[in-house]
């Protein structure tokens, strides 16, 4: 078990050091970099030659790649190319917007996902659940700019209870955030409830059926206990994981939400650094969000291993 | 499920079976309605695609302007009914590329395993713990948007989550007895993965095709929403419902149209892929997008 655990964490720090690697290279091989993008059309002979000496651009790539790394690991992300400013101020506050929005759709969406999901199960095939199946696969399916778009026709244009777009600055207290945040945590809890929900939904049916819940059956346990006791201690397992793809996604995937609220988070600070090259960022933000989904699916199966004792010999055995 | 190759029968069968169930009737019918209004289209529309006009700015649907006009008093019901064609095009080169590398080398890497197999499944990893938007921006922003990027760009980092699924689909049929035989002919790997794991692996690749082909058009939509994709004049879904937020209040049409055309086809793909999963036997429920 505990042999088990290192092994994932090291495997866990493995990815995150090739994300590292990859994004790195990735933004060498590309032909340009943060003077030509300064500089633009003047991006030629001295004035160039100085910008790269500045910005110690003209050093090897490797030894650039190991004072990222070391200032990453000593606290230190270093520098915005543009702006000048050190980048954990800028990430920091952004990064804490999108925990604000993420925290939201969370609560908005995870009693939603799991009553639903697991109603349907129970009323597999009847009005209920063709009604909550077609609509996760209708809130799943649809882009995010489409039931973002409708959502503020309808509620900031139309009815006009809710403001449709964030006008709260980057850095302002959570507090400020309300009620702007309200639209944008319903359009993510939308599409996270829809995947989460077919999940629960997939795996209560698969339990409903299986032999021990049709023996307690037999046995006369009521439909109330039989349900909580047997089903859904069992059903809610492989939920976790799913859950956990839902949180990465939510904290690293939702530009397009961000870009139509005009929330100041990860996402937005993402499109913008990339349209100004401003690498330095660029890498930043990549790193924190691998970190932060690989945390979580470390976490998600830590948990289902804690949660289930037979995977823990069955994975050990097998590894 | 054995033997070399599915016959034509296996694929007529399965074409049945998905027409036989409501959603896949409903989806596939979506799907061929939008391919053949976007195939014959040019010749559908009623105005030029670009015309500008200050007099016919923002108007409602009418005789004239089937759907509206836009804010530039472009006519709504030709830019709608064009609209799709980028979208369409690009993503049905970009998802059969796609499901061939990935499908390919996920197959390849769940036949021989060993430290090749260790050492991509780790590179997948980390790709696929990076947003699909920062990698695509990375590119585009970088190359250009236009389609010879965004068909190359989307048919990679689309096809990385397909190793996956391929691999696992191929780890369950490897252990099988018959591959043992195979190997135990003396067939090679080439042969083996030709005649024994692909036709077994191939319903799980239709499915996954289909998935990525929405996820694909949704992508492609956010980029062109979010002024990374098609570049204007040129009718998209996604462009004309940037273009048109800012006057939603007061000229709904021109943004509520597109949104339909949009989500139709994509509901239409989900639809049918839903069917076929359910026709071959593949669980598609717990996937999130990438």
């Amino acid at each position: 078990m505990f042999k088990l655990i290192v092994r994932r964490l090291l495997l866990g720090l493995a990815t995150v050091g090739l994300v590292s690697l990859i994004i790195f290279g990735a933004v060498e091989a590309l032909p340009g970099d943060a003077c030509t993008a300064i500089l633009q059309q003047d991006a030629q002979g001295q004035r160039l030659a100085n910008c790269r000496a500045e910005l110690g651009l003209d050093r090897p790539a490797w030894s650039r790649y190991g004072q990222w790394v070391g200032g990453v690991l000593r606290g230190d992300l270093g520098v915005s190319t543009h702006g000048a400013q050190p980048i954990a101020g800028i990430v920091g506050a952004r990064l804490q917007n999108s925990l604000l929005l993420g925290g939201c759709a969370l609560a908005l969406g995870l009693p939603l996902a799991f009553g639903l999901g697991i109603a349907a199960a129970l009323q597999r095939d009847r009005w209920l659940d063709v009604t909550v199946s077609s609509g996760a696969i209708a809130a799943m399916t649809i882009p995010e700019f489409v039931s973002a778009t409708v959502l503020i026709l309808v509620f900031s244009a139309w009815l006009g209870w809710l403001p449709g777009i964030v006008t709260v600055s980057a850095d302002a207290p959570w507090t400020r955030f309300f009620p702007e945040i309200l639209l944008p945590a319903v359009v993510l809890a939308m599409v996270m409830t829809a995947h989460i929900l077919r999940t629960v939904r997939s795996s209560m049916i698969e339990v409903l059926d299986g032999e021990f819940v049709r023996m307690a059956t037999l046995k006369g346990v009521p439909h109330a206990p039989r349900v909580l006791r047997h089903v859904l201690p069992n059903a809610l397992l492989p939920a976790i994981n799913v859950v956990a793809l839902t949180i990465a996604w939510l904290l690293g995937g939702v530009v397009v939400i961000e870009t139509v609220f005009n929330y100041p988070g990860l996402g937005r600070l993402t499109v913008t650094a990339i349209s100004e090259r401003d690498l330095a960022v660029v890498q930043t933000v990549a790193l924190i969000v691998s970190a932060l989904y690989v945390a979580i699916n470390l976490a998600a199966d830590l948990l289902t291993l804690v949660a289930n004792p037979r995977l823990r010999t069955a994975v050990t055995r097998a590894s | 499920m054995t033997g070399p190759g599915k016959t034509s029968a296996h694929w007529r069968q399965v074409l049945r079976d998905v027409v036989a169930r409501p959603s896949g009737a409903v989806g596939l019918a979506l799907v061929l309605l939008h391919l053949a209004l976007a195939a014959s289209s040019p010749w559908l529309a009623t105005h030029d695609y670009k015309a500008v006009s200050t007099t016919l700015m923002l108007l409602p649907p009418g005789s004239d302007h089937w759907f509206g006009t836009d804010h530039l008093g472009r006519d709504v019901f030709t830019r709608t009914l064009l609209g799709g064609r980028e979208a369409l095009l690009v993503t049905l080169v970009a998802t059969p590329v796609a499901v061939l590398w990935g499908g390919l080398l996920g197959i390849y890497l769940g036949l021989v395993g060993g430290r090749l197999d260790d050492v991509l499944m780790r590179v997948v990893d980390a790709l696929l713990s990076l947003p699909w938007i920062l990698k695509m921006l990375l590119l585009i922003v970088t190359f250009g948007t236009g389609m010879a990027v965004l068909i190359p760009t989307l048919a990679f980092f689309y096809g990385v989550p397909v190793i996956r699924i391929a691999r696992a689909a191929a780890h369950n049929v490897v252990a099988r007895d018959f591959v043992l035989a195979a190997r135990a002919r003396g067939h090679g790997r080439l042969a083996i993965i030709r005649r024994e794991l692909l036709p077994n692996v191939l319903d799980a690749l239709m499915v996954e095709g289909a998935m990525r082909w929405s996820w694909m058009l949704l992508a492609f939509s956010s980029l062109s929403f979010l002024g990374f994709g098609v570049s204007p004049p040129t009718p998209d879904w996604g462009l004309m419902v940037a273009d048109a937020r800012s006057y939603l209040p007061i000229a709904p049409w021109a943004g509520l149209f597109p949104i339909v055309a949009l989500s139709s086809l994509i509901i239409g793909i989900n639809l049918a892929a839903d069917a076929l999963a359910k026709a071959v036997g593949v669980d598609r429920a717990q996937k999130a997008p990438i």
